[in-house]
């Protein structure tokens, strides 16, 4: 099948197998290997990516069904080398250790900083339930979140 | 410090970026020309005879290349996975070592176990034609439980190994020990089960094999700590592939915990089919296939015996446990329950004899092997649950009876009863420390508060040591290691003074980029983001024994030292020759070779670019360039510790445990970078906490069948189970290395389960509990509440 979405602010249309899962498609596809796949029952969320502004596991979405949506990948934050903001707080506060789990640990606390309007430690640890970390004991993503969230504040409040 | 990016600094990671940007690289990220996809079909029995394998009919399927099987290993005369450690039982009788086929040969032994090896053009051919093979089994019973395995009656794994016994060992003084608990004035004991664990890094393994036809050579791309090591064994002992003609890289990887150290059937397999059918071969284990390939963890049933004098003073300490090798010996499997955790027994404690014996037993099950502090949280939850029951025993305040028995910062050097000799270390000051963190005197009232609100509200307190740093060589092959347990370490001063740094060690989310730029920063004057980290490629890197045991720092670290030493002195020659002076009289701080007491010095910049440009060089004596290496051999063990404190709130009507409060005191010895060091001791202390409330590995006693085999059934630790650690050091410097480093890697797993379960069992305490088997499940709480209310209420 024939699918066109916008990827990182690009257009992209690509032919894909109807079974294709969205994190199949952008990893064997499209070469995005950022997005990682930590499981097979949707638990972890290493594959977790934005869709139409939205945290998704992108094991729980077919590629077909992404047509005509906007994607947002860990590899579509960064403007050049300057990092978002949430990926400067999870640099600062020591949020990631082997880096496996923290491409969706980052795209969900985007999502977590965006909607939540007044962000604390027990709103970010209940947010994180869909996230599986090995290394950090959560303990400084916690940190990682709270701070990106109060720098994409200032930055918005700023611009 | 004398850099400002060196020793002691709390650099933010130079690692990163590429990862906070989906830029890492993963061996599941890499793509090569020509590739296939590999998918093993695993068997479905934890026991059966295999009486055909129809190979044929999938041949002719879409996509299909080749089908391999353990005959095919066998035809090939491929090895078996050796085993690194030899343990030597009572009366110098060596441990039973059956063989391990990569595949199965006639006979599975446990559940996921391969028996073929389909590999196809793409990955969806090749689930397709693993789904199709049919493999005709004879199913035999199996031998599950760790007890039930040894039971005379018991189905026997291989004709050789007679009770599946693998071994039967012990350290210590037996009839010493036996002498000291005829004059205690009160014995107290305990029975308990140390649960097994799957470990599940989050980065599932993977590996790629790649032969190439034209020269002979073959590359591995794995998921390892430890490349090299599996260079060696799989080169030497598995494939006979000579070993300049073999290269391991392990790249980014994510997440070891000691899961990922040893050499696995997949690894030997990919490389040799990849010489069969002439193409790389890929394979990327799923979640649900690495619960059942991964090896296990812990898994102890054990008895022990604490003796005591009328004051509290311990007098001997006597521990009989049986622990599951599962059906194959891993690579480091056999030296877990022995040496890791007999030799730990001692604790912090001035125990004068100690007496521990450990039957080692296969069973249908995985191979359980090394897991983030591998047998010293095992050693540590048996002494330190036992500490509480005598405590409470004998109406000795749980701090009061720990303070009583601690060894005295001024008694280091310490020989305990069971080999080990500490070097240092100040148990009493960690204690003292973590009491005061946690407000352990203010804890009634907590309690209180927490009873007005209907739950019950525990502390648990624990004291651990480690001996980590593994290894020297010598004292390990004593030990029954086959292989030395050095690191090596090569500093190249590039003609501009950047250096790359070459270490045999390997980073999966240590921060060794970062870390091990900050040691050489601060020795040579140089920024970090002037050096470079290489690792993880045996073809760029000269040798090494990888990371496990916490051993990265105390070993990888201290050789780097060791090579930045031979830098130093090289550059004063060169210095002393540029400003003709004698060589003793130059000083290396800095950044610069200096003439003392001069204001006459060349920096290092200088002194690299001479070395590469020697037009003003002392070529008579010395040759050209500026790169050394270095191999260190440690002389002991390191020996971190602490004290932990952890605080519960039970709900008695539906018993969840939540923990409410950690704080860690840990002597890790110098730290090298705060920031990382803290994030090693959360990491440690989640899992920990895992074992103790969450997580557990569960077969079905008869039919072998993994029950807990995906993150539905295996519950992993998260965000909002764990509270807001305090961490803090409490540091002595190591008495043996350059550094003074301990290592920090495990200690927080290694303290953290018997803290949570000494919580737990004071927060039941009043119901007359005094064990509880981990995970304290909400399930096994509430039973335990409810079964000693209705005993209440029947009395």
């Amino acid at each position: 099948m024939q699918i066109a979405l916008t990827l990182n602010g690009k257009e992209v249309s690509a032919e894909v197998r109807p079974s294709l899962l969205l994190s199949e498609f952008l990893r064997e596809q499209l070469g995005l290997t950022g997005t990682h796949v930590g499981c097979d029952t949707s638990q972890c969320g290493a594959c977790v990516v934005h869709v139409d502004g939205v945290s998704m596991k992108s094991c729980t979405m077919l590629a077909v069904s992404a047509a005509g949506t906007a994607v947002t990948t860990i590899e579509g934050l960064a403007q050049g080398d300057v990092l978002h903001p949430m990926q400067q707080a999870f640099h600062e506060c020591h949020g990631l250790q082997c880096g496996f789990c923290t491409p969706g640990m980052v795209m969900s606390a985007i999502e977590f900083a965006e909607t939540t309007p007044e962000p604390t430690e027990e709103k970010a640890r209940a947010w994180l339930e869909g996230n599986i970390c090995r290394c950090t004991g959560y303990q400084n993503i916690i940190d990682s979140m709270l701070a990106g969230a109060a720098k994409m504040k200032s930055t918005q409040a700023g611009a | 410090m004398s850099s400002a990016t060196g020793i002691g600094v709390p650099l933010r990671r130079k690692e990163d970026k590429r990862f906070l940007t989906g830029r890492g690289n993963y061996v599941a990220d890499m793509k090569l020309a020509g590739m296939v996809q590999a998918v093993f079909v695993r068997s479905p029995h934890a026991h059966a005879l295999i009486k055909g394998i129809d190979t044929a009919s999938v041949m002719g399927m879409d996509g299909v290349v080749a089908v391999l099987t353990g005959e095919d290993l066998a035809t090939d005369g491929v090895g078996g996975i050796p085993c690194g450690w030899g343990i030597t039982g009572k009366g110098g009788v060596a441990m039973k070592e059956p063989p391990h086929p990569a595949m199965a040969q006639g006979k599975v032994r446990h559940a996921g176990e391969a028996v073929a090896m389909v590999m196809a053009e793409t990955l969806e051919q090749a689930r397709e034609a693993a789904e199709a093979l049919v493999v005709d089994y004879d199913p035999l019973p199996a031998a599950v439980g760790v007890l039930d395995a040894m039971h005379s009656s018991a189905p026997q794994l291989f004709d050789d190994v007679p009770g599946n016994l693998c071994y039967d060992w012990d350290v210590g003084n037996e009839r010493a020990t036996d002498a000291a608990f005829a004059k205690a004035a009160h014995i107290s004991s305990i029975s308990l089960v140390n649960n097994r664990l799957i470990p599940n890094a989050m980065e599932p393994r993977a590996a790629i094999g790649e032969f190439n036809p034209g020269t002979g050579d073959y590359t591995l791309w794995t998921t390892s700590q430890n490349p090299h090591v599996i260079k060696l064994l799989m080169g030497n002992f598995v494939l006979n592939i000579p070993q300049h003609k073999l290269r391991v890289v392990a790249p980014d990887v994510g997440g070891g915990f000691g899961v990922k150290s040893f050499h696995y059937p997949e690894e030997t397999l990919v490389t040799w089919a990849s010489s069969k059918i002439r193409r790389p071969v890929k394979w990327v284990c799923e979640r649900s296939e690495g619960f059942l390939s991964d090896a296990h963890a812990r898994d102890h049933v054990t008895t022990a015996e604490l003796a005591l004098d009328e004051d509290g003073k311990f007098l001997g300490l006597r521990v009989k446990t049986v622990a599951n090798m599962g059906a194959y010996l891993s690579t480091f499997g056999p030296n877990i329950p022995s040496n890791l955790y007999g030799l730990l027994l001692a604790g912090v404690y001035t125990t004068p004899v100690i007496y521990c014996e450990v039957k080692a037993v296969f069973t249908n099950t995985l191979p359980v092997d090394a897991y983030r502090g591998a047998g010293r949280p095992e050693a540590t939850f048996v002494l330190e649950r036992l500490v509480d029951i005598a405590a409470t025993e004998m109406g000795i305040a749980k701090d009061e009876i720990r303070r009583r028995n601690i060894i005295p910062k001024e008694a280091y050097p310490y020989q305990t009863p069971v080999i080990m000799e500490y070097d240092s270390g100040d148990p009493a000051g960690c204690l003292d420390k973590a009491l005061e963190a946690a407000d352990w005197a203010g804890f009634a009232d907590r309690k209180a508060a927490s009873a007005a609100e209907g739950k019950l509200r525990g502390i648990g307190l624990c004291t651990y040591i480690e001996a980590c740093g593994l290894a020297p060589s010598r004292i390990a092959g004593r030990l029954g290691a086959r292989a030395g347990l050095y690191e090596s370490a090569a500093i190249r001063v590039h003609p501009t003074g950047d250096i790359s740094v070459f270490t045999g060690s390997h980073t999966h989310g240590q921060g060794h980029e970062t870390t091990f730029a900050q040691i050489v920063s601060e020795q040579l004057g140089v920024p970090v983001d002037k050096i470079d980290i290489v690792h993880g490629d045996t073809a760029k890197v000269q040798f090494g024994m990888g990371t496990y045991a916490s051993r990265s720092l105390a070993v990888g670290g201290v050789a780097l030292a060791k090579a930045g030493d031979k830098i130093i002195a090289k550059g004063k020659k060169i210095a002393a020759h540029m400003l003709e002076a004698s060589e003793s009289d130059i000083e290396f701080g800095g950044g610069e070779f200096r003439v003392a007491g001069t204001d006459r010095a060349k920096s290092f910049a200088e002194i690299a670019l001479a070395a590469y440009v020697p037009h003003d060089y002392p070529l008579e004596v010395m040759e050209p360039g500026l790169e050394e290496q270095a191999f260190y051999d440690p002389v002991n063990f390191t020996f971190p510790g602490g004290a932990h404190i952890a605080e519960v709130e039970i709900d008695p009507e539906t018993g969840v445990v939540d923990l409410v409060a950690y704080t860690a005191v840990d002597d890790v010895g110098t730290v090298i970078n705060p920031l990382v060091v803290d994030g090693q001791i959360h990491g440690g202390i989640a899992q920990g906490v895992g074992q103790a409330l969450f997580e557990n590995c569960v077969y079905d006693d008869e039919s072998g069948q993994l029950l807990s085999g995906s993150f539905m059934d295996y519950c992993m630790p998260r965000a909002d189970d764990l509270p807001r650690m305090t961490v803090a050091t409490h540091i002595t410097a190591c008495a043996h290395n350059a550094l003074g480093v301990k290592g920090c890697g495990e200690v927080g797993t290694i303290g953290s389960p018997a803290t949570v379960m000494n919580a737990v069992v004071d927060a039941l305490a009043h119901l007359g509990v005094t064990h509880v088997d981990m995970p304290a499940s909400p399930n096994r709480i509430w039973r335990i509440i409810h079964n000693a209310q209705s005993a209440m209420a029947a009395e």
